[in-house]
């Protein structure tokens, strides 16, 4: 099967102004991810796995250097057509849920389909298909904050894949899980990832999310130390 | 739109007892605002009424040389009635001073026709009387001079040629009115008993229109229409209610201080929200709207929440009305005893546009740094 690049990342420079000076997140970054990839950004905290993870989301811009997703040129996008590549084609799963408190958890997943002005029985089909992925039919009219950390993060999990995007970018998705959660969440995405070839991208430090990656990319000082498959 | 309604509305209910306060305190300014207004319609449509039925008619043709509001133009502001005047009575004003209890009080003796039905005065009572020289006066008057109905009364007048006379009045009717003008050191006497006193046979100051009445454009006659009569009064009723804006204009500010109070609130606290949203692909301008309906939705929740305590307290208002002291009675407008509050729909379209413009400007105007914010830093809540 023919590799088909998704996300490449050209001589991509970050920098931001700290106390006065400029300080280098990213430096030169040359990255390219092909669709279907089960992939982990790995560093230390502060090694910039974030700031490649928001500017790969179109949540931020390089400041040297061009990024690709989707073939689209994250730098030269508008406020709104980075909007729309985020709501059609791009999920995010954060380390702290972000799931918005006041909606119950039908209501969380069914949000970025409410974006896309789908029909309500599509939304609804899609919703519980979404939230059966991730085992939480049951707990649909619950509100985040009757969850546990675990279920928080499967309905961020059903909410980023309920649109069935290209990618799914998630950043440190089990640092506020305990192991057995954390297992169970990375089975989850390594099985959508398998059934459905949407392409994940992680930032993490965590090994036990190393263990279930296909590709780790090293980062350190802002630099991609390595790039292991 | 729709989406962000739904969002707005959720978020809201959401909030509960910060949406609460909030609505609590705008929906007592849609009562106060629709209240103080309606009072003041009520007094408007109430005054208006009162001085066409009293005084105003369908407008007053006047002797070129007479000014109502001039009574140095008393003496010689009159003329012979013209032939050409149809659908009028004639009015006839002469200065006279009456002795009640020995205190001699200046008062102007107003000749009117006791078979007249264009105002609601009650000459008849004058033409029914069996006394000399029967009258009819005000309760301002009877009460300034304390005459009662049956009280006798000297009076002195000058005739034409400016020789003085006095006779005694008999009051034989003592009528409530709500306009000032036609009581305060006024004494109404059927007009052919005043020319005969005053020698001023078929003479009249001024005539009063009923509504068949068409202008003869006469040399000597000048007519006001009811509209231009009615103008001072109009003007003084829209000064009191500039002054009543004032009012509800800081009770409005201090409902929308709070709503601004709040969405600076929400953008402050809620940067993560706002991050999320950005990130699952809403436009930064849709998180704007999303944010701005929030205030403009305070404003339709104060509405429903402000007519279930406001339409019984309206309802209640419109049948006790707004009693008015007896001090404020006497400042020479027409004021009844009690003003009826007038509930028009122009005044409550008026009002919901008013506090839902500006709730959703005072929404706005917070919510425009939503679009400045950077989303990477709202994600993590970091304040900006």
């Amino acid at each position: 099967m023919k590799k088909e690049p998704i996300i490449h990342v050209k001589n991509a420079s970050k920098s931001y102004p700290i106390a006065g000076k400029e300080f280098m997140a990213l430096k030169q970054i040359n990255l390219s991810l092909n669709k279907g990839e089960f992939a982990g950004i790995v560093g230390p905290s502060g090694s910039g796995k974030t700031t490649l993870l928001n500017i790969i989301g179109s949540l931020d811009k390089p400041t040297q250097g061009d990024t690709f997703v989707l073939n689209k040129n994250i730098k030269t996008l508008s406020h709104k057509e980075a909007a729309s590549l985020r709501n059609y084609n791009i999920g995010f799963i954060f380390q702290v849920f972000n799931l918005l408190p006041v909606y119950t958890v039908y209501e969380n997943v069914e949000f970025a389909l409410l974006l896309q002005n789908n029909s309500a029985k599509k939304r609804r089909e899609s919703v519980m298909k979404a939230l059966n992925w991730v085992g939480l039919t049951d707990h649909a009219d619950k509100r985040p904050d009757k969850l546990s950390g675990g279920e928080s993060q499967r309905v961020a999990i059903a909410r980023a894949m309920v649109k069935t995007p290209k990618i799914v970018l998630a950043d440190e998705p089990t640092a506020n899980l305990d192991s057995e959660n954390a297992h169970e969440i990375l089975k989850t995405m390594k099985k959508l990832n398998q059934e459905l070839g949407t392409t994940f991208l992680f930032s993490t430090h965590d090994e036990k999310v190393m263990g279930y990656l296909d590709r780790i990319i090293h980062l350190r000082d802002g630099k991609i130390e390595k790039d292991e498959l | 739109m729709n989406l962000e309604l739904k969002l707005a509305f959720k978020n809201l209910f959401g909030a509960r007892l910060r949406t609460l306060l909030n609505v609590l305190v705008l929906s007592f300014s849609f009562v106060v605002i629709i209240l103080l207004n309606s009072i003041m319609d009520g007094w408007d449509q109430q005054a208006q009424k009162d001085s066409i039925e009293w005084e105003f008619g369908n407008g007053h043709l006047i002797n070129e040389k007479f000014d109502p509001l001039d009574p140095f133009t008393i003496l010689d502001g009159h003329g012979k009635i013209p032939e050409e005047v149809s659908g009028t009575t004639p009015i006839l004003d002469r200065q006279a001073s009456i002795y009640p209890q020995g205190r001699m009080i200046s008062v102007i003796l107003k000749g009117i026709s006791s078979e007249q039905e264009i105002l609601k005065l009650p000459t008849n009572r004058l033409e029914e009387s069996k006394e000399e020289f029967p009258v009819i006066i005000g309760k301002r008057l009877a009460e300034s001079t304390k005459l009662n109905k049956g009280d006798r009364v000297q009076v002195r007048w000058r005739d034409s040629k400016g020789t003085y006379d006095a006779n005694i009045l008999t009051i034989v009717e003592v009528f409530d009115s709500n306009v000032p003008n036609i009581d305060n050191g006024k004494i109404w006497i059927d007009i052919k008993k005043l020319w005969e006193m005053t020698n001023l046979e078929n003479e009249a100051s001024y005539f009063i229109a009923d509504d068949k009445f068409i202008n003869p454009e006469l040399v000597s006659w000048n007519f006001k229409s009811q509209f231009t009569l009615l103008k001072s009064l109009k003007d003084l009723i829209n000064q009191k209610k500039t002054g009543n804006s004032i009012i509800y204009s800081l009770l409005l500010a201090i409902a929308l201080l709070a709503i601004f109070d709040t969405q600076i609130l929400s953008i402050f606290r809620r940067q993560k929200e706002i991050g999320t949203y950005i990130a699952l692909g809403m436009t930064r301008f849709r998180v704007v709207r999303l944010f701005t309906i929030e205030g403009s939705v305070y404003s339709i929740l104060a509405l429903i929440v402000g007519s279930f305590y406001g339409i019984p307290f309206f309802i209640y208002m419109s049948k006790a009305g707004f009693p008015i002291p007896p001090a404020d009675q006497k400042m020479g407008i027409a004021l009844a005893d009690v003003i009826y509050p007038v509930y028009g729909i122009k005044l409550i379209l008026m009002t919901i546009l008013t506090v839902f413009i500006s709730a959703t400007i005072v929404s706005y105007l917070p919510a425009r740094k939503i679009a400045k914010l950077n989303p990477v830093l709202a994600l993590k809540g970091k304040k900006q």
